[in-house]
């Protein structure tokens, strides 16, 4: 998943007078602050940090209450998704004209009725509402699985993304990180897949004529492959 | 383009047939929305109008309000915050109050959807809902009726159902709502109904799966609330009828204050007790009682639910940073002594161990350390609910801090400095209160009997910081007869006391704030919350003191009375009954006799005159004099 990135910072952190017997706990409770908030210099959520204290000193800032800055590096590990990147989701309701995902588990997607591509088409299946791909029959989107798909924007305050199923990378991750590794396969097995299926009607079909006009062993159910077989063989 | 006759309003969907199809509609709506932009608003213009319609609705009205909104939630991804703001104001500014079922889900529904579709509809959609947690205030009498009941179950239960929806598909929603509730509070001085069912919702969500995130800050602005009300009763209010009942000695020294209270400018003094007095009608008073009913209702089914200690826990940080520090707080405070009576093993202890910790932290400051120890020795006190092991392991911390206390003074001062060493004064009245209430039920447990006895009051009391000079009077003398009864220490005779300098003392250790006469847990004074209180609470007439074999002796100088329902004395029959005793102990009996003697031996009121309409009643007005001559 793109988005995601991994920034060091050098932070210094302002510390009260009355914080200086505890000098972690406050500056891991300063820096919680930043939790989950669009930060600008950071270009990013702050999603979780790692910090290392620099160094024993600290310079105290003169003035009605001496906080000393504690100098810092961080590891920040941050979220800051851009159009056109792609992410991935969780799908939390599916409605005619809209779909809504859950990226992280804390910021809100949606995918507008426009920017979901022809192929998918909103369906009722099983009494669950579905976007379901008409050309790849195992394609399924529903509420809970996991999703993959464009960004094109992103609401820095309430940290909301705008996000788009039009291109052909994006849909189910299930399905696409299997598509992607059989590659042509797939097509093979599809079409080999429809053929069973029409063979076996076809051997109902059969079956039943002859019982109909014989009406009697099994053996005869056994001579009609040989039979498709060969016609199969004249059809191709 | 007036809404007036369902005949006369020009349709929104001109055409008059009923197969008009959803998505038909939905596009309908979609190509007005966008015509706005193009300049062309008449549709958009009638479909504001449609979500105008107020009053009695007709059912095709209400079938047009349902698909309109409903088409609007088809079209969400065509609403824009510019071009189409009217509509927006429209949609929230709409009270769900106002509609039957069907347009309030197909409101609600419009609301998530907006919510989730866009982060600046989030905030909007969020606030109108918590708008719909009070009703539209021409609303607000219906609300006891039935009729008005129902609607409001149907209300609510949509309006906090959506809001667990919105936080399902915006995870971040919970953080945005808190602030729009505290900010949507209704004042401490608007309609009671009002405040008591915005706080229904508050308690609502704070039991609710949002209360994970938002109940903590739930709570604590409603114990603000609290105290905001509570400062606002003013000791005016609180009318006192007949001082003699039931009291404890000290508080006859209120009444004094009281009496005096016109002279005394932006004072506040301490109130006289016992359950017999009446807040006098008083519409802050009663808002206060409602919200903590609502919050003891609350603390209730957290306690079923097994969720208390978790809410206890804010409940005391709430307590700590907001009812300690308010200025004798009068009420308030019983919340937390309701909660802790639910739980007494963890949330009882819990409490006087908050409250003694920061007694003897030398960082707080020094007010606030009074404060703690004044609940400490009322709680104790007055808590039916405690187990005496609990109340003793924490009068031994009091001794042992005071103990140590007097080791560390060097002891070569001539005068006292009495606000220097008011932290130990008010330790000491804190012992001896406690030991008021509870001595007795000690002494006839064995075990905590021997400890009683083991504990060093006597090189505290005797120290030459005397406390017991300098202490309330009140408390000392019941104290000291209940000590000598008990043969807990040896006390010489000396204490007769000269009322007015004590008065005087013990006022330097209080400070303004008077600190020396806060006793918090005295009888709740509010009439329905009180229900929630009585049953674990402690009054001074059941309390049985150790001089006090199974009868009552008082005298008629004493202010101990004790009156029963039909508020005669019964000190007539006490000493007619104390005299029967023949195997009185020595003491016991010269005592008595010192006191049923009418020469002011004992007396606490010096140089007083008695105005007796009955001779064994304490009169309701005693003005003491304040000028040296009469010492």
């Amino acid at each position: 998943m793109e988005g995601l990135k991994v920034s060091d910072a050098n932070l210094v952190v302002y510390i009260h007078p009355s914080k200086a017997g505890k000098v972690s706990q406050s500056i891991l409770r300063e820096l919680s602050t930043l939790l989950f908030k669009y930060n600008e210099i950071f270009d990013g959520v702050v999603l979780a940090y790692d910090v290392t204290i620099q160094n024993k000193n600290a310079k105290v800032l003169p003035g009605i209450y001496p906080c000393f800055g504690v100098k810092l590096k961080a590891k920040m590990l941050l979220f800051s998704p851009k159009p056109d990147m792609l992410l991935e989701g969780k799908v939390v309701k599916l409605g005619k004209e809209s779909l809504h995902v859950i990226v992280l588990g804390f910021s809100s997607a949606s995918i507008a009725e426009e920017d979901i591509r022809e192929e998918f088409r909103y369906r009722i299946k099983h009494g669950e509402e579905v976007f379901a791909s008409t050309s790849h029959k195992r394609h399924v989107i529903k509420v809970g699985s996991m999703i993959q798909f464009l960004v094109k924007s992103f609401d820095e305050e309430i940290l909301h993304i705008s996000g788009s199923l039009i291109p052909v990378n994006t849909g189910s991750t299930k399905w696409l990180h299997k598509n992607m590794e059989e590659g042509s396969m797939v097509d093979r097995l599809e079409t080999r897949k429809k053929k069973r299926k029409d063979d076996r009607s076809e051997m109902h079909e059969h079956s039943t004529e002859l019982l109909d006009d014989v009406g009697f062993s099994l053996k005869n159910e056994g001579r009609p492959k040989k039979s498709k077989r060969q016609r199969h063989a004249e059809q191709s | 383009m007036g809404v007036e006759l369902a005949t006369e309003r020009p349709g929104f969907y001109e055409m008059a047939d009923i197969d008009v199809s959803d998505s038909e509609l939905v596009y309908h709506v979609r190509d007005a929305l966008k015509s706005v932009s193009q300049g062309d608003s008449d549709r958009y213009n009638q479909l504001i109008a449609v979500m105008h319609y107020t009053g009695r609705l007709a059912p095709d009205e209400v079938a047009m309000l349902v698909t309109s909104l409903k088409a609007l939630s088809g079209s969400i991804s065509y609403i824009d915050i510019i071009h189409h703001e009217s509509l927006l104001s429209s949609i929230f500014g709409m009270s769900m109050w106002n509609y039957g079922p069907d347009v309030m889900d197909a409101l609600v529904e419009l609301i998530i959807s907006l919510a989730a579709s866009n982060g600046k509809f989030v905030d909007s959609c969020l606030d109108m809902l918590v708008r719909n947690f009070m009703p539209p205030k021409s609303y607000l009498d219906l609300l006891g009726h039935p009729r008005g009941l129902a609607r409001k179950h149907e209300v609510l239960d949509r309006v906090h159902s959506a809001l667990s929806h919105i936080a399902d598909l915006v995870p971040l929603a919970p953080m945005r709502l808190t602030p729009i509730i505290l900010q949507r509070m209704p004042h401490m001085f608007d309609k009671e109904a009002l405040i008591v069912i915005y706080v229904e919702s508050m308690l609502l969500l704070e039991s609710s799966a949002l209360g994970e995130l938002v109940g903590s800050t739930m709570l604590m602005a409603l114990v603000d609330r609290l105290i905001d009300l509570d400062v606002e009763i003013s000791w005016d209010d609180i009318i006192h009828e007949d001082s003699g009942k039931g009291i404890f000695d000290m508080e006859l020294e209120d009444v004094d204050d009281i009496i005096d209270h016109a002279e005394i400018d932006g004072f506040e003094h301490p109130r006289g007790t016992a359950g017999s007095q009446i807040l006098g009608t008083n519409a802050v008073a009663d808002k206060l009682d409602s919200l903590m009913v609502l919050i003891c209702e609350h603390l209730k089914s957290c306690a079923d639910g097994e969720r208390l200690t978790k809410v206890f826990e804010t409940l005391l940080q709430s307590f700590w940073v907001t009812v300690l520090n308010a200025y004798k707080s009068k009420f308030s405070q019983f919340v937390m002594f309701y909660a802790c009576s639910l739980d007494p093993e963890h949330c009882g202890e819990r409490f006087a161990v908050f409250l003694a910790d920061i007694f003897v932290c030398r960082t707080h400051p020094a007010l606030t350390r009074m404060s703690a120890v004044a609940y400490l020795a009322s709680y104790l006190s007055r808590g039916k609910f405690l187990p005496l092991s609990l109340i003793a392991s924490t009068l031994k911390r009091l001794v042992d801090w005071c103990l140590e206390y007097c080791h560390v003074q060097n002891g070569e001062e001539k005068t006292i400095n009495l606000e220097a060493h008011r932290v130990f004064y008010s330790g000491c009245q804190a012992i001896m209160y406690v030991l008021c209430f509870r001595m007795r039920s000690m002494m006839d447990s064995h075990r905590l009997k021997s400890q009683l006895l083991h504990m060093p009051l006597e090189p505290i009391f005797c120290h030459q910081l005397d406390p017991l000079k300098v202490c309330l009077p009140s408390i000392v003398e019941e104290f000291l007869r209940q000590a000598k009864a008990a043969h807990l220490f040896t006390v010489s005779e000396t204490f007769l006391f000269n009322n007015l300098l004590e008065s005087d003392l013990s006022k330097a250790f209080g400070g303004m704030e008077r600190l020396d006469m806060f006793f918090p847990f005295d009888p709740c004074l509010l009439k329905k919350c009180d229900r929630f209180i009585r049953p674990s609470f402690v009054y001074w007439s059941m309390v049985k003191t150790t001089y006090d074999d199974g009868e009552d002796c008082s005298s008629e100088e004493d202010i101990n009375e004790y009156f029963d329902g039909n508020g005669k004395s019964y000190m007539e029959s006490g000493i007619t009954r104390s005299l029967d005793e023949h195997d009185l102990d020595l003491d016991e009996f010269e005592y008595q006799l010192n006191k049923m003697s009418i020469t002011p031996r004992n007396s606490l009121k010096n140089g007083l005159i008695f105005k007796l309409e009955n001779p064994f009643r304490m009169p309701a007005r005693i003005r003491p004099s304040t000028s040296p001559e009469s010492l």
